[in-house]
């Protein structure tokens, strides 16, 4: 990576943080903020997907498992702590009799909570990503795989009323940490919290991809046979991006919660999964800030037209994602390179050197950019 | 076998079934380390199938020992790591990473976890001393993909440098170059052949005897004969399967 590149990275870093940090805040209503949150919250997952779909070339369509680890362990400690010390949540008395299961014990402790914030989605995503590119599933095969597990495990949320809540999920929290969840002061830090993940985990996909790991995460994802010919176990490659896709996911939905104030089901199932894909795809999946910048988007797009157009959100959705995959396969990302292209042959000397170069350099851009490739 | 250790690889009664068809068939073979050997045979022969199951690519019986090792029950990946590199016979470079990143990424095998991490600063010594070894200094900084079919075969050869393969196994480097540049490989082979065993896949006679220092005859999963090439050229079984199956093989 060039010291050029480099640079334009810090700077589009730098931009990032003052619109979210610095420019929202001031020019946002109260309500607004709360939703960006929301929006940050699914662009922290977005991160992830860029790496592992992206870079890694694994389409992960089922990243609402791991959002759901993240957002049910952050639920439950939140229902323990306001049903206050040895009492149990709201709904178990309503729903199970006052009984309450054993591993919900542990998620009192908000040690414990955010361990396994950061550490189930690690375990589980190993043992699955193990399973699975060890037996070298790939392709169409992986990702049909990622959304089966997604819905099973919506399935078995809402199939547990008595200690997952069922389909309402959970909700109705109080406080998050002591702070109270009603206090608009404290919905701003939870703001500030989402957004400043949300930039460090940016900052850590910018490490990664210029990383020496990011390299052979792309030639993984471009050539895995040869990969294992440099001596690598392709395997363990893509299980490393796999499980940070996860931990990133986990994070956000654990940031879901709190901002929102109820996790469910329908937000952890496969049409919460599809969403998150389709911003990734939007923003351009393997750039750095594509996919952050496609899940603000689309969650903004996605409050804006539902309150325009009630109900017919999904269509816009599934439209968009045609029309990115099929006409756009890198994404806005891809538009505005052309652009620059555009306006740099514009620009530029007339029949300098450049100029006759341009297209043998489009033709060897790095990413996928056909179709096919987009299940691949 | 005085001195079991590095210094060859060690094949003995290899046999590949596919599907009842029989592609190698009880080949025993022994490569000395500082040799260029030349593996030649009609189509079909299973040359290539030979060097896909000494790499881990397809399951076969027998023995292939390096290092006290036998390779046939090993990932292909494990088998790199043991030393043994290979070609193909179409050139694999990654395309859109420059021709320095190609032979550091090579280098992968020898770093530690951590150090993936960060990013690469500086050009490592080895891959400095290979880019001049391949004779591509000028283009490091090229894309890959950009290279003519030679050079990529080169960077190829440059990639396994880089690794420390101590085995080279190549897959007809020579295909489709002009006669300069297959002057230029044959002596790069010799250059780097000297702490190395080389294993080169040909069909071209001229190559082979020019280069070779030892040569095996295959033909239908079996060795027809090993020795040099005079001794090859001599041997009356060689002479009938060559005219008998193909012409570009009688030079």
């Amino acid at each position: 990576m060039s010291r050029r590149t480099t640079l334009l990275t810090a700077l589009g870093w730098l931009a990032l943080a003052a619109a979210l940090l610095g420019l929202a805040p001031a020019l946002l209503s109260d309500f607004r903020l709360g939703l960006l949150a929301k929006y940050c919250c699914y662009a922290i997952a977005a991160v992830g997907i860029g790496l592992a779909w992206g870079r890694g070339g694994m389409l992960v369509l089922g990243q609402g498992l791991y959002f759901g680890l993240g957002g049910y362990a952050m639920a439950m400690h939140l229902k323990l702590t306001d049903a206050g010390p040895g009492q149990v949540p709201d709904f178990m008395v309503l729903y199970a009799g006052g009984e309450m299961p054993v591993w919900w014990e542990p998620f009192r402790s908000p040690v414990v909570t955010l361990l396994a914030i950061l550490l189930l989605p690690v375990l589980v995503a190993t043992v699955l990503g193990a399973a699975i590119f060890k037996r070298r599933v790939k392709g169409a095969y992986f990702a049909i795989l990622s959304q089966a597990l997604t819905a099973a495990f919506a399935i078995l949320l809402i199939g547990q009323v008595k200690t997952t809540g069922g389909f309402n999920g959970l909700n109705n929290f109080q406080s998050f940490f002591g702070y109270s969840l009603y206090d608009p002061v404290n919905k701003r830090m939870l703001y500030f919290l989402a957004a400043g993940v949300l930039l460090a985990s940016v900052a850590l996909m910018a490490q990664l991809h210029r990383s020496r790991f990011g390299e052979l995460l792309v030639a993984t994802r471009d050539a895995e046979e040869r990969v294992r010919f440099l001596g690598h176990d392709p395997a363990n490659v893509k299980l490393v991006a796999y499980v940070l896709a996860a931990v990133l996911a986990s994070v956000g939905g654990a940031l879901f919660v709190p901002v929102v104030g109820i996790i469910s089901p329908e937000d952890v199932g496969v049409g919460a999964s599809i969403a998150l894909v389709a911003g990734v795809a939007l923003g351009g999946r393997a750039s750095l800030f594509g996919p952050a910048l496609g899940a603000l988007l689309v969650g903004y797009a996605e409050t804006s037209l539902s309150e325009s157009f009630p109900g017919s959100w999904s269509y816009f959705q599934g439209g968009l994602f045609v029309v990115v995959v099929l006409l756009l396969p890198g994404g806005l990302a891809q538009a505005l390179s052309a652009l620059a292209s555009v306006r740099h042959r514009v620009g530029g000397p007339p029949g300098g050197r450049r100029r006759r170069e341009r297209p043998a350099s489009d033709r060897t851009r790095p990413g996928p950019t056909t179709p096919q490739e987009v299940t691949a | 076998m005085s001195v079991p250790g590095r210094d060859y690889l060690e094949v003995r009664g290899i046999r590949v079934e596919f599907d009842g068809f029989v592609a190698v068939d009880g080949v025993d073979l022994t490569l000395l380390q500082g040799q260029v050997h030349f593996l030649i045979g009609p189509n079909g022969a299973g040359k290539t199938t030979l060097v896909d199951a000494l790499t881990g690519l397809v399951r076969a019986t027998g023995l292939a020992s390096y290092d006290n090792q036998n390779l046939l029950d090993r990932p292909s990946h494990a088998i790199v790591r043991l030393g043994i590199g290979r070609t193909f016979q179409t050139a694999t470079v990654f395309e859109e990473l420059t021709v320095l990143q190609n032979l550091d990424i090579a280098g992968g095998v020898h770093r530690r976890a951590r150090s993936l991490l960060r990013r690469r600063r500086g050009v490592p010594e080895r891959v400095h001393e290979t880019l001049a070894t391949i004779g591509l200094t000028e283009q490091a900084d090229r894309p890959a993909g950009v290279l003519s079919h030679g050079q990529k075969q080169w960077l190829e050869i440059g990639m396994l440098l880089v690794q420390d393969a101590r085995v080279m196994l190549l897959d007809e480097p020579v295909a489709g170059m002009s006669a300069e540049e297959r002057r230029e490989t044959g002596e790069l082979l010799h250059r780097i052949g000297q702490e190395r065993t080389i294993v080169v896949i040909e069909h071209d006679m001229d190559f082979v005897r020019d280069f070779a220092d030892v040569v095996t005859v295959m033909s239908a999963g079996r060795v027809l004969a090993h020795g040099t090439v005079e001794e090859i050229r001599a041997d009356p079984e060689v002479q009938r399967v060559y005219l008998g199956h193909t012409v570009e093989g009688v030079a």
